[in-house]
Order: C-alpha cells, then structure tokens, then sequence
C-alpha cells in the first residue's frame, strides 16, 4: 500500500463460510453476480451497523510482473492515489475523509486490492471514485518521483532495517527456483530505483479492468442496491479484450534442502525459520490443503502444540516456536515452521529436535484429541471472524481471487471436519520432506569476523 | 442474580454521516449482587460472546526495581491455575474455542474473552480460574521469562524500540514511566513467583475492575457469570500512590548510534491529559497536524510532497498520570535532519497560526463521521466501552462526543496549542547514523 507490502495471508482460518454446524447461525448469506463487462461482486450482509465496506480486488500482483520489473504492482497500487483525469490529486483522500470515511490498499504476490470504509448511504461516492480511478489514472513525472522515493523508505523500514526480513527475503527467493513468487512483493531496490511513469501506466492498462477484478461490498445493502449503483459506476466501463491468462512459469520439482544464513552484528537473539514448498487451496488435491491447515495448527499453533510442548516445555531449549500454512494462493502454497533459541542451544541443535518432532509426526501421526481440538478451533474461528464485515470481505474475496469458487469457501468448515488423522500424518510425509524446504539461520556475526564500517 | 438498581439503559447511537441513519444499541448497566459494574450490548446476531475488561494499576505498578512484573503476571494468568496445570489449562481452552488473552499496559492489566455462547459456562470458569487461582509454578515462569528475555533481546537492536524505550526513560526518570513494560535484560531474570503473587494479590481486586460485554446473553444470565468470574476477588487492590509528572528532557536531541539505512525518529512533549478541559480541542488540532488520514499536515509536508518517509504521525497519548504528545518517523540516515526541521517547522506554524477555517471543518467532519467506525465488530464495541469506563467519561459519552467534536471552535483550537505546542520544543530520540550533525538544544 499505502501499507502492506507483503501480505502473507499466513494462518489457518484464513477461509471462512457460513455453514457453521456448531453454531446456530446459517452465517452470511453472500450473493453473486457479474455484470456485463465482466466485473464480479460480491455482496455480504451485515446488518448491525451502518457502516458499510467496499473493496475492488485487482487480478494482478507481483507474481504477474515482468523479470526485471520487481515492485512495479505495488508501486501502482501506490500511484493510484494521485488523480484522475476527472478527479485531481487529493480530491478522493479528501472527500472520504470529509465523509468519515477511512481508506487504504495493500498488494500481494497475486493480488491489489483497494478498500473503503464509509456510511452505508455514502457508498455511491466510494464507489463513483473508484470506478474513476479504473480507467481515468494520470500520472506526472514528479508525483511519481516522490512516490518512488516513498516506496524506498517502505523498503527501509519494512526489510532494511531489520536482518529478520533480509533472512525471509532471501529465503523465500531460494524457495521458489523458477515461480516469480521468489520475487519480494515490495521489489528489489535496485530494480524499485528504475521504476518509472511509463512503466507503472503500462501495467496499469494491461490489467486494471472491469473483467479482472472482484468488487466486494459488506455491509447493510441488499445485492439489488449494490448492482443498481456498480451498474451506473463500475457498468460504464468497458471489458478489456484479450486479457493475458495469469501463467506464471511453474516450479520444477524441488529436489535440494537449500539454507540461507544471514549474519548481522545486530542479531542479539538468533532464530531458525524452514519453508516447504506446498500445494496450495488452489492446486492441492482435494482434502490435502485442509489436512495441512490442521497439520499446522496441531503442529505450531499456541502452548499445547507439538513444537512448542517439546522445544519450549518439556526440553526448555527454545524461548517459542511454532508453524504456520499459507495456502491461499494461485500457484503454489508454503509450509513455514520456526523457533527460537534460549541462550546455550545452537540453531544447530534446536534445528534437529524440530526435525525429531516432523518426524515423529510422520511416524506415528496425530492422536483423535488433537485432531479434534484443531478442528474445534478452526471451524470456530469462522464462527468469530463473521463479528467483522471487513474480515469476511477480505477472506471470500481472497478466496475468490486466488481462484477457489464461492461454494468452496462456503463449505471449508465441512471439509476441515471431513480431515482424518491419517490424512494429516500423510501430509507430514508428503510436504514437510526436507528436499522440499528452505531452512534459515539468523545469527550473530562471530566478533572476529564483524564488519567495520 | 441483578439487583434491580440501576438498569440505565442509554443508546449507542451509531451515528453515520447522516442522522437519519443512525442506529440505536441499548447500552445496559448492569450491578451484579456482588457489586460489580458491567456495561453490556445485547446483540443475538452470533452465537458469541466478547468481554473487554481492565484492572486499573498496570505495569506503572511494578516495582522499581523490577520492571516488567505486570506483563509477566499478563503472560502467566492462563499459564496453569486452580487444579489445572498450564497444559490442562490450554487443553480446557483448546477444546472449547475458547480465547483468552491479558496484556499489561502502563496504567492498567487488560483482558479479554472471547467465547461461542454454547460454552460461555466453562469459558467464564476457566476466567476465574486465572483471575482467582493462578499458579505461577516455578517451570511456566522460567519458561514464560524465556519468552519475554528472548524478546527484550531482538528489541534491543531494534530501531523503533530503541527509540520508544529512551524517549521515555529520558523523559519520566526515576518514574515508573520511564520503565519499559516488558521490563529490561536485567530486570526479568530477577522477577521471582513470589514477586508475581504479590502483584497478582495488590493489584487483581473488585474496586478497581472496569468491564464491558457484547454479545449473545441476557442481561441476568451474564450478571451471574460475571459474579462467577470476578465475584471471588478481594473488595479493594493496595495500590502504590503514582506521582502526577510532565515529561523531561525537553528541546534536547539524542543520537543513537545503530549500523541501519534508516533513521528512526521519536519525537515529543508534554500533552494533555483525558481529564483535561482542552483535551478536545487538542484532539481535533493533533489530527489536523498528524492524524490517521492521508491529509494531515505531516504526512501532505513530509511524505507527499518530498517522499522523504512512509510513515509519519503524531498522537496524544493521555496517561493517567501524564499527557503527552507523540510522533515518529522513518527516514533515510542523509535525509534526517532535514525530515526534523520540517516536522519541527510544521508544529511551529500550527501553533503560531492555527488551522485554517477549511482544515479545521475537515477534520470535525471526518472525526465525527469516522466515529461509527469503531464499534463495528463485538470486540470493537466493547472494547470502546471500556475505555469510556478508564476515562470516567460517562455511560452517556457515546451520545454527548460528536457534538463535543462539532462545538470546537478556532479558538479552542489555538488556546490548546498554546498549551502545549507553544514554544515547540521537542525531546528527540534517533536511532540510525543520521549523516549530518543534529544540534542539541537547538528547539526541536
């Protein structure tokens, strides 16, 4: 954005549906259609508050740059601030905020997305901008300039200043050989410094339109409302012909376990961070995102967890540790598993009694009672995430948009149910197989060796 | 059981942009038969249940040689209690959904509870289990102190914290708030189970507890949950006198020197506190300066116009027993002490001149638009009710606060700036290699 940079849609319950069997509510009865020239919406009801939430969800993120253009998506996203031909710079920052309206946007490796919040009776203005900024954006060499130098400072406080981020960066550049998903969302700097107005406003015409964006509108409207108003907005403009498909070179099959090892004098407190290469909800085999959503829950998530029971409880030889599944995403997904050491234990060892847990995992799976507290704890985090109009209109649009259908969403806490211990202990054998993996060290530079400067 | 007192049903109106929207929440305060305060909003749309709740006396409590006793007591509630041990504890909490959560702040020890309202019985049981009964067995302590050391230790290369953390200590020394929450390196290792169970006892009490609920429960079932939860605890907390204090230290700069790209800049002075008459006034001219929208002067003057930082802004921070005005800033090490000047220009001309009549009706639109914004989900709404509550600001504030926002005159405004950005001088922390020379003292 204006904010995130990299958004790792990281966590379980990153799907959320509203048939909740342990719950007595049918949830939100979400509504699509798609208006002529392509535009797909989504309408979800809430109707506690006046307050409504509109977000338009671009089809494109970093992964669908060109080589050598890395951040040019969320260069973009920032530059669609800047005006329009008929709306001036500020005038759409401005009249929000007259409105008590609250803005912002955020790109990912797949998508850019744009977000109001407002009164319910103001959603014409909102969405009467945004259609603008669709088509209308223009650009001068010095507001881009600026921008530009907005982004770097981005970068600096995002990854610069901090060895943590170098470390994920480059290990997530060692993850993905081939897939543009090696590539930071924010960019590389150097190829950030040559970003320029031509660039951003080609990208820009290649694929900010109505056929590849979801427009999404939580809140107390009725999806007869929203299509009357996107019709005398968003309706006016004009499909794209000959949209690029979104093929991203593909990922050979991985075959090395590659470290990265980052050592910065600052490093007061090492960590150990291992990334599998997975499927995601989009490529897996039916079941097999699901069984790794619960392996990670049951594997890293809180004390009880198999990580941190035996790292940090019962050896007392990290300080944390946990894991984590992002599986929503176009291409493919990512297993992540990470601790830290208490002082005395070497990333070395703490990295073997990790192994030990995956192991033993794989060996002898999971028992009926963690299977059923992760379950538990996953279907109720959908239950939870309908209390925020905004956290469900971000989870179905990043469902939509990373290609899963509306039913696929709705019906994932049927299919967490469905997971069998079996299916999560085959999970651990097929994914978390180090030939699959990234394993990052962050340490302190010896003192012998530290740089001067 | 509810005594039929006091059942002041007031309307949290939600007021949107325009009045005819509005909708209406009833607010019910409830007194339990123990005595204990609740504001609840009823709301059977989920099957859920949100509690936000504070006890008054936060990390501001701790001992003075000991920082970082509340947030370790925060972090060892739900870590064994009763005759559940830390594991028995989270496996209860696991297999109900349960979210349980404490947090230490500098004037209060915060929780919250979330819960599906099919196991609101044994959700509020295992609350007072950690309220009333925890353990602080001597593993979970040196385990949970692991946790924080190992945090204390990336924050102390980190610029931001390093900046936050000697800004305050140069500003409230000898003060509890010149101690960071999470205590210090040398601190934790000393904090002992005894030192938690003394500050668990002085501190966790009925007289000092504030609480707000939303959710699906009935103002009588949730009176006697309450009463289950918090109604065991001792009448009153023994909590140490906190001596009223402005911050030090002002017109001098700092250098910290850090091998990063990047300059952190903390920067600040004395504000208003919440109690204060002119605290909206205050309010209305930090968000005209460096508020959270994309117009303020700060961000138009530092990010949009020169692209010299990301992320610039300003807030009050009313303590209970301190007001203060806060910014920071991110900006390239040869770039910093330009950044500086600006911002220190910036706080100049708006003390001297004051907004403009346009930036001034504004900003009222948008923060009295923008105030429905807050209570859109359960945990939002209660959570606002709280802090009403620690703000003594009235059950009836949620009606009375735009209208506070609309009476702020021009005048109000510039009377406010002369309170507290008048001579504009700053205490300034940086943390990086700024390239060029920052002058001490020199105003900024």
């Amino acid at each position: 954005m204006r904010t995130l940079a990299a958004l790792a849609i990281a966590g379980t319950a990153t799907l959320a549906g509203p048939r909740v069997g342990i719950s007595e509510t049918a949830g939100p009865a979400v509504t699509q259609f798609t208006l002529a020239n392509g535009l797909d919406i989504l309408v979800i009801p809430d109707l506690r508050t006046p307050v409504v939430t509109h977000m338009i969800w671009y089809r494109v993120g970093s992964a669908d740059e060109e080589s050598g253009k890395s951040g040019l998506a969320h260069f973009l996203e920032h530059l669609m601030f800047k005006g329009t031909a008929k709306n001036p710079p500020g005038r759409f920052s401005e009249t929000l905020a007259r409105l008590g309206g609250q803005e912002n946007a955020f790109t990912t490796q797949d998508y850019t997305a744009y977000f109001q919040r407002v009164a319910r009776d103001r959603l014409d203005t909102v969405m009467a901008f945004e259609a603008d900024r669709m088509t209308g954006l223009v650009l001068t060499d010095a507001n881009v300039s600026s921008e530009r130098d907005v982004v770097l400072e981005e970068r600096r406080t995002r990854t610069d200043n901090d060895p943590g981020a170098q470390l994920g960066e480059a290990a997530q550049a060692a993850l993905f050989v081939n897939h543009p998903y090696g590539r930071p969302v924010i960019g590389w700097e150097h190829e950030i410094r040559a970003l320029n107005r031509e660039q951003a406003l080609a990208f820009y015409r290649r694929f900010y339109a109505p056929n590849n964006a979801v427009v999404v509108v939580a809140g107390d409207v009725s999806s007869e409302e929203v299509r009357a108003l996107a019709e005398k907005t968003y309706g006016r403009i004009e499909r794209r012909p000959n949209l690029h498909p979104r093929a991203r070179p593909s990922e050979p099959e991985p075959r090395t376990h590659r470290r990265v090892v980052l050592a910065d004098p600052r490093v007061q407190q090492p960590a150990l961070s291992r990334t599998y290469l997975a499927p995601s909800y989009r490529t897996a085999k039916p079941g097999e995102a699901e069984a790794l959503d619960l392996l990670s829950h049951v594997l890293g998530s809180g004390s009880i967890s198999r990580l941190y029971r035996t790292l940090v409880v019962e050896k007392g030889i990290a300080a944390n540790a946990g894991a984590w599944y992002s599986g929503m995403a176009l291409d493919a997904g990512r297993f992540g598993v990470h601790a830290s050491p208490r002082p005395g234990t070497s990333l070395e060892q703490l990295e073997a009694a990790v192994d030990t847990v995956i192991a033993e995992v794989a060996a002898n799976g999971i028992t009926e009672a963690e299977l059923a507290r992760a379950k538990t704890r996953l279907v109720a985090d959908v239950v939870y995430a309908q209390d925020s109009q905004a956290t469900l209109a971000r989870m179905y649009a990043a469902g939509l948009v990373t290609g899963l259908s509306l039913d696929q969403i709705r019906t994932w806490p049927d299919r967490i149910r469905a997971v069998s211990a079996e299916s999560v202990r085959n999970a651990a054998i097929t994914w978390l197989d180090l030939r699959r993996a990234v394993t990052g060290h962050l340490i302190k530079t010896p003192a012998a060796t530290e740089r001067r400067s | 059981m509810i005594r039929p007192l006091a059942f002041a049903a007031m309307t949290l109106a939600l007021v949107s942009a325009t009045p005819n929207d509005a909708r209406a929440t009833k607010i019910e305060r409830i007194v339990t038969a123990a005595g204990i305060e609740v504001w609840h909003v009823r709301d059977h749309t989920l099957p859920m249940i949100s509690v936000e709740f504070a006890f008054t006396g936060g990390a501001a409590q701790d001992p003075a040689d000991k920082p970082g006793t509340a947030n370790l007591v925060a972090g060892l509630l739900d870590e064994g209690a009763g005759e559940l041990d830390a594991r028995a504890f989270h496996e209860r909490i696991e297999e109900r959904a349960v979210v349980l959560a404490f947090g230490a702040q500098r004037d209060a020890l915060r929780g919250s509870l979330k819960t599906l309202s099919e196991h609101r019985d044994q959700a509020f049981d295992l609350l007072r289990l950690a309220l009333t009964a925890p353990r602080f067995d001597g593993a979970e302590v040196e385990r949970v102190k692991a946790g924080v050391l190992a945090g204390l230790r990336r924050r102390s290369t980190n610029p931001g914290d390093i900046a936050g953390e000697r800004w305050f200590a140069r500003a409230f020394p000898g003060h509890p708030y010149g101690k960071p929450i999470q205590g210090t390196l040398d601190s934790v290792p000393h904090i002992t189970a005894d030192d938690l169970r003394a500050f668990h006892r002085r501190v966790i009490a009925r007289s000092n507890l504030k609480l707000a609920t939303v959710g699906a429960i009935e103002a009588k079932d949730l009176a006697v949950l309450v009463d289950r939860a918090f109604g065991a605890l001792p009448a009153t907390p023994d909590l140490a006198a906190i001596q009223e204090i402005a911050p030090q230290g002002i017109g001098e700069r700092e250098v910290i020197e850090l091998d990063v790209p990047q300059t952190v800049i903390t920067f600040g002075g004395p504000g208003l506190k919440r109690v204060d008459p002119d605290f909206i006034p205050a309010y209305v001219l930090n968000h005209i300066l460096g508020g959270g929208t994309f117009s303020s002067r700060l961000y138009k003057e530092v990010r949009e116009k020169r692209g010299l930082a990301y992320s610039i802004y300003s807030h009050l921070v009313p303590y209970q027993h301190a007001g203060l005005f806060l910014g920071g800033v991110s900006t390239r090490n040869d770039r910093a002490a330009e950044t500086l000047s600006i911002i220190v220009e910036e706080i100049r001309r708006i003390a001297s001149e004051g907004p403009t009549a346009d930036e001034l009706a504004q900003a009222k639109s948008y923060l009295i638009g923008s105030y429905a914004l807050r209570f859109d989900t359960s945990s939002k709404i209660a959570g606002q009710l709280l802090d009403i509550q620690l703000e003594n600001l009235g059950i009836d504030y949620i009606n009375r606060r735009n209208a506070l926002i609309e009476a702020v005159s021009a005048e109000d405004v510039r009377r406010a700036a002369a309170r507290f950005l008048a001579d504009s001088k700053l205490l300034v922390m940086l943390v990086g290699r700024p390239h060029k020379a920052v002058p001490a003292g020199s105003g900024g």
